[in-house]
């Protein structure tokens, strides 16, 4: 018993530094935030006095913000359906037993040892419009301008597409209540997709190492047994391979996901906020107003908003992960 | 020593690195006390600025060095973060003041910048005796006293000024043509007609971070409103929904038509260069494009007024102050005696590209621009500028900036008006 006791007050003396540390760094700190998120405090000098949720709904009627939410969608959704299809795509193409996999593998990976600094930087200087009108081109519409594609304004762009409300669709939409829905707060920006396109760039490497993983996992035994049974090509992937795959996507999700939310990094080094903030995101909104505007309440609620969005992502992935854990 | 012992005195060795650095006593702050010098180690100055290229990095570097004849012992640290216009600096400052980390003395713009941010706040120290002891208040202009001061001090040593107002032209492409920079809009959009007609790009612009889009509103707010009114907006007394600012927004709606469309892409300099190859005919910027041209051997570049602010000068500065619980402020006196000297900004300001912000800097040391520039100092009616902190607090700044970035775009001169108009009021100017 001695013995077991001995070993049980070590290891709650070895773990509570870091627990210490993080109570204080991490979950202290929320607490700080969410409590800033309730003051009234604007301007330098802090302000701790009370003053209710009033913060967050004039943050919810704030149309920056509004445009904010808009381009996290569109980016999140874009973003995870361009990662998991490439991603996807590659790893089923390096499962073949290519030869020199290991070369494309790490070839595909490398973008992801970039920071997204880097990586925005030069997708800033790739993507740079020039003025065609001028005859003035730089960057990729060179080459689109030398295969005679169409040029496009990339991240310069401040076109949102939405849905017209003099359109058929527009005036249905607007006939059973649902108006709103054709106007831009419900668009996309064009400039949001340059975003997309450099952190696919980054990611989906990362995505099929992921993908690669996963089908190494799947037995040979079962494809060949799908074979026997007279199964085609598409028919093992669509009946055996993807179904295996499935927890693989739900990592993919959660960890792009969480990306996706929280990114500041590469938009502030690719477009900031982008024209009529076409390309601004939550977290950049949250840098500006707090730092530079000094409104510092408001940067707290944005913050405590951000971590409510990515929780609802991870939180039910950690309680399904850990109850299978306890199923094993 | 058996094993469970060595795990014992480990636990405990870990746990007892985690309290100490947590309740170590913080690093002693030398109370300002001038009578007992501090020990000779503490010696140290450290200079907070976003000064990292070209000539503000050289005239910066020119300070260290006289400082260090005079004071040899001393170290000096050189903290700078990039970014045009301080726009990456100030949140780091920000950090530092709000942790009680303050540097020794940071580079702040005069005028609301420094006094709604710092000043009101509580954040800096009065530097009355040092204006007496140096015989400032004769020397610095009497605009720019009044920049400085609150509740009857100054708070800040001015070591330069700027003008935001300048359009910068290609002097060959104008010759050639047989243009003349515009005086009035009207001459303006004629102009730039022209040369729309002839390929070129009327106006250049990089507002990559919003803010150059912003000094170009300002230019066209002081050149529509004139000195008096453009004033009255910082004060509340110009009507933010009256007809001349409804005008103004109306010009630049109509000037943007004829920038370059990629301009949210492109930062300042890269909008000068349009200018420089020839592509862009004219750019709207602060004086520091002629640092830029000098560094790029431009030596075609001509400057006038932009089009109606001739006579009026919308001026920034870029200042150094003590901060409260500064860690050295025996040597931030110091250094803000030679940023105040007549010798430190004649040794600064030729490299920096900027005026002296005293009147007594011998002209013969600046180039032609500058010297242009400190007639003009020396005549014009002096304003503060919007986009460089010298006319409304930081927190206005933002909420134009917002308005400015959905304007530029969808150029609703309406909808801006009253986003202007609100930002007034969220600022507490208006009512």
């Amino acid at each position: 018993m001695r013995h077991i006791s001995w070993d049980r007050i070590f290891s709650i003396l070895v773990i509570l530094p870091s627990a210490l540390a993080i109570a204080v760094f991490v979950y202290g700190f929320i607490g700080w935030s969410g409590w800033v998120s309730l003051s009234n405090w604007d301007g330098l000098r802090p302000d701790l006095s009370w003053a209710g949720f009033g913060n967050y709904a004039k943050l919810f009627a704030t149309p920056r913000f509004q445009i904010d939410i808009r381009n996290t969608v569109v980016f999140t959704v874009s973003f995870l359906t361009l990662c998991i299809l490439i991603g996807l795509g590659l790893a089923i193409l390096l499962d073949q037993r290519v030869r020199g996999e290991n070369l494309f593998r790490a070839l595909f990976l490398f973008p992801m040892a970039i920071s997204f600094i880097v990586t925005g930087v030069t997708w800033r200087w790739l993507l740079a419009p020039g003025d065609p009108a001028a005859g003035r081109l730089t960057g990729i519409n060179v080459l689109l301008d030398g295969l005679n594609l169409p040029l496009s304004r990339w991240y310069t762009d401040p076109t949102v597409l939405y849905i017209q409300p003099t359109s058929e669709l527009g005036q249905f939409l607007g006939r059973v209540g649902l108006g709103f829905l054709a106007t831009p707060t419900f668009g996309i920006p064009v400039a949001m997709f340059s975003i997309v396109i450099a952190a696919t760039w980054q990611m989906s490497g990362y995505v099929m190492a992921m993908y690669l993983a996963g089908l190494r996992g799947i037995p040979d035994e079962l494809r060949e047994a799908a074979r026997v049974d007279g199964a085609d090509e598409w028919q093992v992937y669509r009946h055996i391979v993807f179904p295996l795959l499935r927890p693989i996507t739900l990592s993919v999700v959660i960890i792009l996901g969480h990306i996706s939310l929280k990114i500041f990094d590469l938009v502030a080094a690719m477009s900031k906020k982008g024209p009529g903030f076409a390309t601004d995101v939550p977290a950049y909104f949250m840098f500006e107003t707090t730092f530079q505007g000094d409104h510092y309440a408001q940067g707290a609620s944005i913050a405590i908003f951000l971590l409510i969005s990515v929780s609802l992502l991870v939180i039910p992935y950690l309680v399904y992960s850990t109850r299978r854990e306890a199923e094993l | 020593m058996s094993r469970n012992t060595f795990r014992f005195l480990l636990s405990l060795l870990l746990i007892g690195a985690l309290f100490l650095s947590a309740c170590a006593p913080p690093a002693p702050q030398p109370v300002a006390a001038p009578t007992t010098p501090p020990p000779a180690a503490a010696k140290k100055l450290e200079i907070f600025s976003w000064w990292t290229t070209g000539g503000e990095a050289a005239g910066l570097l020119k300070l260290f060095d006289m400082y260090k004849q005079k004071f040899p012992d001393v170290e000096i640290i050189n903290a700078t973060v990039a970014g045009g216009a301080g726009f990456e600096a100030k949140p780091a400052l920000k950090a530092r003041m709000l942790g009680g980390d303050p540097p020794d003395s940071f580079q702040v713009h005069m005028g609301r910048e420094l006094i709604d941010t710092w000043v009101v706040t509580g954040y800096m120290e009065p530097l009355d005796d040092l204006f007496k002891e140096e015989g400032w208040e004769k020397v610095f202009p009497p605009g720019v006293l009044e920049i400085i001061s609150y509740n009857g001090s100054y708070w800040s040593v001015p070591v330069n000024i700027h003008r935001a107002n300048v359009l910068w032209y290609n002097k060959k492409v104008f010759e050639a043509n047989g243009w003349k920079p515009p005086a009035t809009f009207d001459e303006f959009f004629t102009l730039a007609e022209d040369m729309k007609a002839k390929g070129i790009t009327p106006l250049a612009l990089g507002d990559v971070g919003i803010w150059a889009s912003t000094h170009l509103f300002e230019v066209i707010l002081a050149g529509t409103l004139g000195a008096e009114k453009y004033n009255g907006l910082w004060t509340g007394q110009t009507d933010w929904n009256g007809p001349e600012v409804k005008q103004a927004l109306e010009t630049m709606a109509k000037m943007l038509e004829y920038a370059n469309p990629d301009h949210s892409a492109l930062s300042w300099d890269q909008a000068n260069d349009l200018v420089i190859q020839g592509k862009a005919g004219m750019t709207i910027m602060g004086d520091w494009v002629d640092a830029d041209n000098l560094a790029k051997k431009f030596a075609d570049s001509g400057w006038a007024a932009p089009p109606g602010t001739q006579g009026i000068f919308v001026a920034l500065s870029d200042t150094f102050g003590l901060p409260k619980n500064a860690p050295h402020p025996e040597q931030v006196r110091e250094w803000l005696r030679l940023v105040g000297s007549k010798a430190g900004q004649e040794a600064f300001n030729p490299v920096k590209g900027s005026i002296c912000a005293r009147n007594d800097c011998d002209p013969k040391l600046f180039g032609p621009y500058l010297q242009s520039a400190m007639q003009d100092w020396a005549k014009d009616a002096i304003v503060p500028s919007l986009a460089h902190g010298a006319a409304a607090s930081e927190s206005w700044v933002t909420l134009i900036n917002d308005v400015m970035t959905v304007f530029v775009t969808d150029r609703d001169v309406a909808k801006a008006q009253a986003g202007l108009a609100q930002a007034c009021k969220d600022a507490g100017v208006c009512k």
